[in-house]
């Protein structure tokens, strides 16, 4: 099957600073990838070159055909048909809950108002905020938020969803309302790719599991091989700080 | 103190051709008010794009930049000097010659000066507000596809106009104390008709405090219309300043 997101010796520096260096690795439809490792190995970088927020200096990423480094790639028409969900959640403080899912559905995709409040309502009740669809994003808790910015995400019908550590910026009795919301989208089939250190999520739905480390993609498995049996010593050392946490 | 106080000079005719001092003081107090309303709405018409384009790299961002050191470096009484003088020698012989007899010439040419000015000062203000909103607003637009123009019509000013209100509020009281600049180049505002009520009638105190008594009237009202419009937008913004991060650790 062909690749939806397909990524080839990506190298990026900041000034002198090597932080992605020769990463490839494909996504296929359909498929949950997690992308986990230490603080400061490139993760979160890599995962915003994806949709271009963040330009790369060497190599090639092509996602649904689309190759983002090409000067005549229409870089916001393409991230149009990807979702992203971000640590800080970063829903517009500005604007209701409504209006930040109806914002892009009628600025970039030329939704009728109508339409993209409909399809901004159905999306609420499935996260379980069809009520909170007139209040501001203050006004909900850090869970609600990124509940909220997956919808946003989702009211785009995005080819596929990135999501950048959601959450690692919640209280630890929010994370399993916004996991549990990601774990039923991963069951119905959306293209999944996420930074996160939550390795019961990426057990229970990821396919795959992507270890990076000073800027390099260390490991590349099926996520029950990267559980059981990590190659590198990095992965190992990694794992067992991590679960070590988990379980305490 | 030997002062001969006299109120009800007001009342007395004034040789200008006015009725009355009264008249003639509220005559300046509406030109000033005209200089101010259309300063700032230059300022904000050149000072809000120029804040967006000082953002910018390369040609853009430059020039906007030199635009802001250049007229916030030298004092505005040498501007419109430059305005008045050096700038209609500069102007087509036809142009020239209508903005040297319009009676109305020095007024344009002051609250042009004076509108060019401010808006170097808005020009910062509005560049600092939409610093002050994180990257992350902007990587969450540009995510969901939403093009730059977009970004800043639908995300980024809405939001950088709460945050100016405060500083916006005391720069149009600043522009409306600057317009006393203009009468050395010979217009009649406020400042200008204390002066000639002095001038002709000796009565120095009750001249400069009627004209005291305009300026802080005048300033009273943007203070309060500025107060309004931070009540109304306060509503979402408060929350948000206090709140955005609640349940967040890195908040």
């Amino acid at each position: 099957m062909a690749a939806l997101i397909d990524m080839k010796l990506v190298s990026k520096w900041y000034g002198d600073l090597h932080v992605l260096k020769e990463c490839t690795a494909s996504v296929t439809k359909g498929e949950v990838v997690v992308i986990c490792g230490p603080s400061g190995s490139g993760k979160s970088t890599l995962i915003k070159c994806l949709n271009g927020l963040e330009q790369i200096q060497k190599g090639t990423i092509i996602v649904d055909g689309i190759d983002l480094g090409s000067p005549k790639t229409d870089l916001p028409a393409l991230r149009s048909r990807i979702g992203m969900v971000f640590q800080h959640f970063e829903l517009f403080p500005h604007l209701d809950v409504l209006a930040n899912l109806t914002l892009a559905q009628t600025k970039v995709l030329r939704r009728a108002k109508a339409e993209a409040e409909e399809r901004a309502m159905t999306l609420l009740k499935r996260v379980g905020l069809e009520a909170k669809a007139r209040s501001y994003p203050a006004q909900l808790s850090g869970g609600q938020q990124q509940r909220v910015a997956i919808a946003r995400a989702l009211a785009m019908d995005p080819v596929a969803v990135l999501f950048d550590e959601p959450t690692s910026a919640l209280d630890p009795e929010m994370i399993s309302e916004v996991l549990d919301v990601m774990v039923a989208l991963a069951r119905e089939g959306t293209t999944m790719v996420a930074v996160t250190h939550e390795m019961g999520f990426a057990r229970q739905v990821a396919d795959r599991v992507i270890f990076m480390d000073g800027g390099e993609i260390v490991e590349d498995a099926p996520s029950g091989g990267f559980f059981e049996q990590p190659q590198s010593e990095r992965a190992r050392a990694f794992l067992s700080k991590i679960l070590a946490h988990t379980a305490g | 103190m030997n002062y001969y106080w006299n109120w009800s000079i007001f009342f007395d005719p004034a040789p200008d051709g006015s009725a009355t001092y009264l008249q003639m003081i509220l005559a300046g107090a509406a030109t000033t008010c005209i200089i101010a309303v259309f300063s700032a709405a230059i300022a904000i018409a050149v000072g809000v794009p120029m804040g967006i384009a000082a953002r910018q790299s390369g040609m853009v961002g430059s020039a906007a930049r030199a635009y802001v050191e250049l007229f916030r470096n030298i004092p505005l009484l040498a501007q419109m000097f430059l305005w008045y003088f050096v700038l209609p020698e500069l102007l087509p012989r036809d142009l020239q010659i209508l903005v040297k007899q319009s009676p109305d010439g020095p007024l344009v040419l002051g609250t042009l000066s004076l509108g060019f000015y401010s808006a170097a000062r808005i020009c910062e203000q509005v560049r600092a507000a939409l610093n002050a909103i994180r990257a992350g607003q902007w990587q969450a637009a540009r995510a969901l596809g939403l093009r730059p123009v977009q970004t800043y019509r639908y995300v980024l000013l809405p939001r950088a106009f709460r945050l100016l209100i405060p500083t916006m509020t005391s720069e149009f009281i600043s522009i409306v104390k600057n317009s006393a600049v203009i009468l050395t180049i010979g217009v009649m505002e406020l400042t200008a008709s204390a002066r000639a009520m002095q001038e002709y009638s000796f009565q120095i105190f009750e001249s400069f405090i009627a004209a005291t008594l305009l300026y802080l009237m005048i300033n009273f009202v943007i203070v309060a219309i500025m107060s309004a419009a931070e009540v109304l937008s306060g509503t979402e913004a408060d929350r948000s300043a206090t709140r955005t991060h609640r349940g967040g650790k890195h908040g």
